[in-house]
């Protein structure tokens, strides 16, 4: 068609404003998509930053504090349960499995955590995955320590190292060390992307151990906690999870807390997205500056290009094609920016997948075009057009006011 | 359309420009028949541009009679007076009459592009060397794959030429197109269309200030006894 020849060739005639102008679209389009992809790794990886657990249970408290300290290793416990408590609960017909976590010590700026073997057993993250090993084994004895991928890479620390571990977390120095019992490293942790790669985790006995007086000479089988922090939950049946949950809180003898961490996580995002909001906001912003961009592009070769309009209407074009012709125009360097942000996004993901996984913890899987996706792209084409449509009724306007003679 | 009436038939026609005061046209009694070379001259000012543009459809008279080929431009919409310009006209401007991103030979082609009917005259023949031939005529063969951007003035008004007369248009308008050219080339320049011209039995309606070139054509008038618009 002849239209289509006549606006590829008077873009290409255009060559640099062209280019340009589809540079600012392709940018502001790459930037858009590849928020929105990171912005759903992050909701997914946090959302998946515990999986398979239906309840954790923790001494009365917030909500939100509780899945802090539990899940994202950040604040403290007010206080304990005791031991005899958490024994009590886990035997209720409806619970599967539990995992006792003692919280509090820390290792150099890292959480050390007091778990048993079930830890390594039935904590799973991302939907199915459950904790690996890099090298070493879980702990066994009293005096061996699991760290987390994050910890061996920051602290350099390597399989069979001895470490001292201290109480509180904390980077100072001078806090009363436990000096009397050195761990040694049994087993390194494979990065999960998710905060259990910056704790270290011992048993519940060594975490005991850490808070007698003198624990030279201890054996494992003499220590009895008589206290952890939290634990998690599995049921048997996803139906007695409310039912659990209501027990649990109205346990007599202790205040117990239990939350559904799925409900809490989604409350947790929630309050986390005005951020999101702001960065999806700050792209968009971007977007609409590509688009003025090519409105600027348009509307300034628009009076270099009245002779041309003049010709063509001389050799028969009707006004309405003129109008065509510059919303086409329009509407092609949209798309053509379009497809390099696609290709763009795409790129960078690619490029920077990797390192984000090892430096964020983000996981860059799924599919790269969702419904959102498809969205800003429709969004973005049908915006390019009716912008295209502002200079091309001012051509038209024009072509027809000026008849043949525009004078130079 | 009956063989004495006049190719082009104007009466009691009235044209204002939008948001002047006095018309800038006012033509009691204007015809061109068929097979005519007419050279109408006036001043700057005198609204020969104005004519032409009527003429071709581009811009609409307020009132009065127009007819071409016998057909009532007045009733018609301006998509159907561009259709008719398409199929019918071709216009020749005194500068800039090609598209500077298209070449020589796409200049040349747009009419039979936008227009079937004028694409259909050319017949069987095939259309590149309807082309060819044309150019061979106005002595820009050589010229056909270049920019329009290479080749001189007078070689544009040529190539001008060639594109208005593509697909046998009836009438051929022309507003000053020598008026950049020297005595020699406007002369040549001109037997090269007349020749063209009566090859396909097109009317050529020149408009220019220039008398100079007036004793080539058929028949001369002075704008201001056709326009009675006192300006
Ligand atoms: N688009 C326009 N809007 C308003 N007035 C116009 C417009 N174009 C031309 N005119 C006026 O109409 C009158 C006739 O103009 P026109 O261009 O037809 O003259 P012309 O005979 O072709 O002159 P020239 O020899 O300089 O080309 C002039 O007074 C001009 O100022
Ligand atoms: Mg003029």
């Amino acid at each position: 068609m002849i239209f289509l020849k006549l606006a590829l060739k008077s873009l290409k005639n255009r060559m640099l404003a062209t280019g340009l102008t589809v540079l600012s679209i392709s940018l502001s389009i790459g930037l858009l998509l590849t928020v929105e992809r990171a912005q759903r790794a992050a909701e997914d990886g946090f959302n998946q930053t515990i999986s398979k657990t239906d309840l954790i249970v923790g001494a009365r408290s917030g909500p939100l504090q509780l899945v802090l300290y539990t899940v994202f290793n950040i604040g403290n416990a007010t206080h304990n349960i005791s031991f005899s408590t958490y024994q009590e609960i886990a035997k209720h017909p409806a619970i599967a499995w539990t995992i006792p976590y003692s919280l509090g010590d820390g290792h150099r700026g890292f959480r050390v955590v007091g778990t048993n073997q079930d830890f390594f057993k039935y904590y799973h993250f991302r939907k199915n995955q459950k904790v690996g090993f890099a090298a070493g084994r879980p702990f066994q004895e009293l005096t061996d320590v699991v760290i987390g991928s994050e910890v061996a890479r920051q602290l350099q620390y390597k399989m069979g190292q001895n470490i001292v571990v201290s109480h509180g977390v904390t980077k100072e120095e001078g806090f009363q060390h436990h000096d009397d019992l050195p761990f040694q490293i049994s087993g390194i942790m494979a990065a999960t992307g998710t905060p259990l790669d910056r704790a270290v985790y011992i048993s519940l006995e060594a975490m005991e151990a850490l808070h007698l007086e003198h624990s030279e000479n201890l054996k494992k089988e003499n220590i009895k906690p008589d206290a952890i922090t939290s634990f998690f939950v599995g049921t048997h049946s996803r139906l007695d999870i409310l039912k659990l949950q209501r027990e649990i809180n109205a346990f007599a003898k202790e205040p117990l807390l239990a939350i559904i961490p799925g409900v809490a996580l989604a409350e947790l995002w929630e309050g986390l997205s005005y951020a999101e909001r702001i960065l999806r906001l700050i792209s968009l912003m971007v977007l609409i500056v590509g688009f003025m961009a090519m409105l600027i592009a348009l509307t300034t070769t628009l009076n270099e290009r009245r002779r041309e309009m003049a010709i063509l209407r001389a050799v028969g074009a009707q006004s309405k094609h003129i109008l065509g012709l510059l919303v086409f125009e329009s509407a092609l360097l949209t798309f053509l920016g379009v497809v390099g942000g696609v290709i763009l996004s795409l790129g960078l993901v690619a490029a920077l997948a990797p390192w984000i996984e090892s430096k964020f913890g983000l996981y860059l899987a799924g599919s790269a075009l969702t419904q959102t996706e498809l969205f800003y792209i429709l969004g973005a084409l049908a915006a390019g057009t009716v912008i295209g449509l502002i200079p091309a009724f001012k051509a038209q306007n024009q072509a027809l006011k000026d008849g043949l003679s525009v004078r130079f | 359309m009956s063989l004495n009436s006049p190719l082009i038939e104007i009466r009691d026609l009235h044209f204002t420009y939008e948001g002047q005061a006095t018309p800038t046209l006012f033509v009691p009694e204007f015809t061109v028949d068929s097979g005519e070379e007419l050279f109408l001259f006036g001043p700057s000012g005198s609204g020969k541009t104005t004519l032409l543009e009527i003429i071709s459809g581009v811009l609409a008279p307020q009132s009065g009679c127009l007819r071409i080929l016998g057909q009532d431009l007045t009733k018609m919409t301006p998509a159907q007076r561009d259709a008719f310009r398409a199929e019918h006209v071709g216009y020749v401007f005194q500068s800039f009459n090609l598209i500077p991103y298209l070449s020589v030979y796409e200049n040349i082609e747009l009419p039979i592009r936008l227009s079937a009917v004028r694409k259909q005259r050319l017949g069987t023949v095939d259309v590149d060397m309807v082309i060819r031939a044309i150019c061979g005529n106005l002595g820009i063969s050589d010229l056909l794959d270049k920019n329009v951007t290479q080749i001189s003035v007078g070689q544009q008004q040529r190539v001008a030429v060639a594109r208005a007369l593509l697909g046998k248009p009836q009438l051929l308008l022309c507003d000053e197109p020598t008026s950049a050219l020297d005595t020699d080339h406007r002369e040549k320049f001109l037997r090269l269309l007349f020749e063209l011209a009566e090859l396909y039995e097109t009317t050529v309606v020149f408009v220019s200030h220039d008398r100079n070139i007036e004793k080539l054509f058929s028949r001369s008038l002075s704008m201001n006894t056709i326009n009675k618009a006192t300006s």
